[in-house]
């Protein structure tokens, strides 16, 4: 398994996440890029992502639902303003009702997602800017409620298993 | 006069010489000349780092003989690693379903 590598940069916001794939860079544009293949892998399990509408273009956006074990249903929109095909995407991100009408008392976020071409793979860095050190916390709990309550019910669980 | 700096454990690991120093003292407690073997930069400027890592409760320096030593203080490590954790096992989740999926796509090509 790659390593995933998380940086911060507390003076502007930011969170750097920097991954390796072992597939050409096309196919992890892809996963990236394609509605369907994205809800296949962009909600942890045992949470499921459904989107909703998804335009790829610069002005376009994904209109889409994360929906947990117990009904849960959270509303997203990514907007992305600046697409470079097979190099690059910028996109904001928000919480939103089911028509896409975002919800202005929650912080957006920034991404910028970069993809490269290295030896065996591609490597991905995904930027994500927030507009304050209050709202990179408020947001980075509330990706986590979201995605992943179970998701530590099961690695706990993992872990004891491990450790007995 | 411009306000005064940050002195908390995000300031002190926004410096990448600061999270080199830390690194370094994960293994074992070093001493300032030791400590600044390791960099290119000279031994005020690494003293310099090492005064805001303290400041910012990171490290602890104590007095040896004729020998100042570093030490980390790692529950305060801990608050940063603590913060960020679910953020970070989420995303492990997440890209480890993105592998699966490159694999899935890779040996049957559409």
């Amino acid at each position: 398994m790659n390593e995933t590598i998380f940086t911060e940069y507390p003076e502007g916001n930011k969170l750097l996440i920097t991954r390796k794939f072992d597939g050409p860079l096309p196919l992890v544009w892809r996963a990236w890029t394609e509605a369907e293949l994205l809800d296949r892998w962009w909600a942890p399990e045992p949470w499921k992502s459904i989107t909703k509408s998804m335009i790829f273009k610069e002005g376009g956006s994904r209109l889409y639902c994360m929906q947990g074990p117990n009904g849960e249903a959270h509303w997203g929109i990514t907007e992305y303003s600046k697409i470079l095909p097979q190099n690059s995407f910028e996109a904001k991100d928000a919480f939103c009702d089911e028509n896409g009408q975002i919800n202005a008392e929650i912080p957006s976020s920034q991404w910028r997602v970069e993809f490269s071409k290295v030896d065996d793979g591609t490597l991905v860095s995904a930027m994500n800017t927030f507009a304050s050190k209050e709202a990179m916390e408020q947001l980075v709990a509330m990706g986590v409620k979201e995605g992943t309550v179970a998701v530590h019910k099961n690695l706990d669980q993992l872990i004891n298993d491990i450790i007995q | 006069m411009s306000p005064p700096a940050r002195r908390d454990v995000f300031q002190a690991i926004a410096d990448p010489t600061r999270r080199d120093i830390l690194n370094l003292l994960v293994k074992k407690e070093l001493n300032l000349k030791t400590i600044a073997s390791h960099f290119k930069l000279s031994r005020p400027a690494i003293s310099q780092q090492i005064k805001i890592l303290t400041d910012c409760g990171l490290l602890r320096i104590d007095q040896q003989g004729r020998e100042r030593f570093c030490y980390l203080q790692t529950k305060k490590m801990k608050e940063v690693s603590d913060w960020l954790e679910p953020f970070k096992q989420a995303w492990e989740m997440r890209y480890n379903q993105l592998d699966s999926l490159l694999d899935e796509l890779q040996s049957k090509p559409k």
